[in-house]
């Protein structure tokens, strides 16, 4: 098990998931991309040791396992097309709104400006939220 | 190769590529369509006849032995799932033809929706862990094409919620499914319950929990729903519908398959799954509680339902299995109807909201009754199908004495009549809005609908009605079906010989 490996799978994943928690789609799907490439790390480590030949071994049990390799190649397919449709919905919102960013769901605010209302203390972050959902909906 | 198993993957594929090639001929899609669903809906109940009577039905895809090839094999819970997802799939089908809009106009409705039901039809006959994975991304991939479809504004937006959290989870199951490879050496079903036993305790449980996320995820477990209500509202009726009743089943079927199948008694995560069910039925019926939108409190209830089966997984017995099953087959016919009557609503009222909606009752009395009898059985008032699934959890529940749980899912049952009722009280009762721009698309008739969307949307609630009146011999075959996955040798030696 190669170390270097272990610690790539594990800094892609970390990338990525920072990446995805940001608020522009562009970010997210390059996010979505490292820690794919996170995922497939983990499947090719998980075939075995390195340095064994592909094909054809020069004794038994030496050819490396051809399984996690074809794992990796459907995976591979699968977030290809994925992100690429992905990428198709950010062009969109972008010809819609002009930017890619991912808002809130404006039934969310409408539900957290209830319940500002129902209280007397002012909170600050849920009148503006309001404010925001009254803007959407008009 | 068995062609019962064959038959509800091939034909929706081969349906989807036909319906690709018509495009340009609606009509001929949707002969297409009906074709394809109803050879499925035929086949998936000679499946279920033949499960039932020799046991499980099994076939090696290209005539590879089973380790090595991928295995298709259909116990009693996926014969039963088949036949229930077949039979929605079609009514869902008639209703999208029979609703004037976005589902029936554009040219890829066709081909996604028969490559939905590919997907969903191979999850639940496959016997390999990476064929499964497969199976989620054909059945999602589908599925982000027809919760966008047409890319107007709110769907792109909610659309993308969504893509991003499937696609994430469906990362998150391939690199668990490579972290079990590396650690047995297999991916088929069958091997990995002989297999993953032999691993040290830690480990094992360590799996458990892993695929309880990645699935939980799908299902909408608390605390991984927050996509669910977002982004399942804003597609069109007749696919929120599908993807309401069915989508988020599957999850639960894969949850129950490898909590069930893969890991020894001792290493079930038990405290875990009863935890996060109970939350999951408590945080679902409170934020359906908090909505103005009959859609998007529906969609709260998807989550507070998945918690009933969660919990009736986290008994581990027959009888609670035999319930949870029964549930799930209420839940996917009870949760379509309701979502589809609320496409209907929608269709009557000019809205969804609360706020908007009025008097229903009065202009389209037949979408009252309609509504009024799924949602009863929801909340599980009897004698409708939701009581005797509800029952059945709850006598289990008592059985092995997990008191606090019982009493938190009948706390949500109350919970869940009272936001029904609030969609009762605040589209049918009340005056109707006479504003001219909230007047009905079109002239509403004499059943308050289209025809097709008001009779296939009857048909599912005379389905539900069958449950309740045929629930003796339902509860059978689901004990059956459950004695089977608390066995899980009987379904090694079925793949391996």
């Amino acid at each position: 098990m190669s170390i270097v490996l272990a610690v790539l799978a594990g800094s892609l994943f970390a990338l990525g998931s920072y990446l995805v928690m940001q608020r522009l789609l562009s970010r997210i799907i390059i996010g979505i991309g490292l820690i794919g490439h996170g995922g497939n790390v983990v499947l090719l480590v998980s075939g075995g040791a390195s340095g064994r030949p592909a094909f054809v071994g020069d004794g038994e049990a030496a050819v490396s396992d051809p399984l996690p390799q074809s794992f990796i190649l459907t995976a591979i397919v699968i977030t290809f097309g994925i992100t690429a449709f992905l990428l198709a919905l950010a062009y969109r919102s972008w010809l819609q709104t002009a930017n890619d960013l991912v808002e809130d769901d404006i039934e969310d605010r409408l539900i957290a400006r209830e319940g500002a209302l129902d209280e007397d203390v002012v909170d600050d972050e849920a009148l503006e939220l309001a404010q925001a959902a009254d803007e959407a909906a008009q | 190769m068995n062609a019962l198993l064959a038959v509800p993957v091939i034909t929706p594929l081969l349906g989807a590529a036909i319906a690709m090639i018509l495009w340009a001929h609606p009509r001929w899609q949707r002969l297409v369509s009906m074709v394809v669903l109803v050879a499925v809906l035929i086949d998936a109940v000679l499946l279920l006849i033949r499960v039932d009577r020799d046991g499980h039905v099994v076939s090696q895809a290209g005539g590879w032995a089973a380790p090595f090839g991928i295995t298709l094999i259909a116990d009693r819970l996926s014969a039963i799932m088949l036949v229930v997802a077949a039979g929605i799939f079609l009514t869902v089908m008639v209703y999208a033809v029979g609703q004037p809009s976005v589902a029936r106009e554009h040219p890829a409705f066709h081909p996604l929706y028969l490559l939905v039901g590919a997907g969903v039809a191979l999850a639940f006959v496959t016997g390999d862990l990476f064929n499964l994975f497969v199976s989620f991304e054909v059945m999602l991939g589908a599925s982000y094409g027809l919760i966008t479809i047409g890319g107007e504004g709110e769907r792109v937006r909610n659309g993308m919620t969504y893509v991003v959290i499937s696609l994430l989870a469906s990362i998150m199951l391939l690199t668990s499914v490579g972290l079990i490879y590396a650690a047995t050496g297999t991916v088929n079903l069958a091997q990995l319950s002989l297999r993953i036993a032999e691993l040290p305790g830690g480990v094992q449980g360590a799996f458990a929990v892993l695929l309880l996320l990645v699935f939980g995820v799908k299902a909408g477990l608390f605390p991984l729903f927050f996509w669910l209500p977002d982004s399942y509202p804003t597609a069109p009726s007749p696919i929120t519908a599908l993807f309401a009743g069915l989508l988020t089943k599957v999850g639960v079927y894969a949850i129950i398959r490898s909590q069930t199948l893969l890991f020894p008694v001792e290493h079930r995560p038990v405290v875990l799954l009863l935890t996060l069910g109970s939350l999951t039925m408590v945080i679902g019926v409170f934020g359906a509680i908090a909505q103005g939108d009959v859609k998007r409190i529906l969609s709260f209830h998807i989550i507070s339902q998945v918690g009933y089966m969660i919990v009736g997984l986290g008994f581990f017995t027959v009888s609670a299995l035999a319930a949870t099953v029964l549930f799930v087959i209420h839940n996917i016919v009870t949760k379509t109807t309701l979502l589809l009557t609320s496409g209907l609503i929608e269709h009557a009222g000019g809205s969804s909201r609360l706020s908007r909606l009025g008097g229903l009752q009065r202009t389209a009395p037949v979408v009252a009754v309609l509504f009024l009898i799924p949602a009863l059985s929801m909340a599980g008032v009897p004698p409708l199908s939701g009581f005797v699934a509800k029952l059945g959890l709850v006598q289990s529940g008592f059985a092995v004495q997990q008191w606090w749980v019982v009493a938190i899912s009948l706390a949500v049952s109350l919970l869940t009549l009272f936001s029904m009722s609030k969609i009762w009280a605040g589209s049918f009762w009340g005056e109707p809005d006479e504003t001219p721009e909230r007047a009905p698309v079109m002239a509403l008739g004499r059943l308050g609908g289209p025809p097709l969307m008001i009779a296939s949307t009857a048909t599912l609630v005379v389905a539900g009605l069958a449950i309740a009146a045929l629930a003796g011999p339902l509860y059978g075959l689901c004990e059956r079906a459950a004695a089977d996955l608390l066995e899980p040798s009987s379904y090694v030696k079925a793949v391996l010989g």
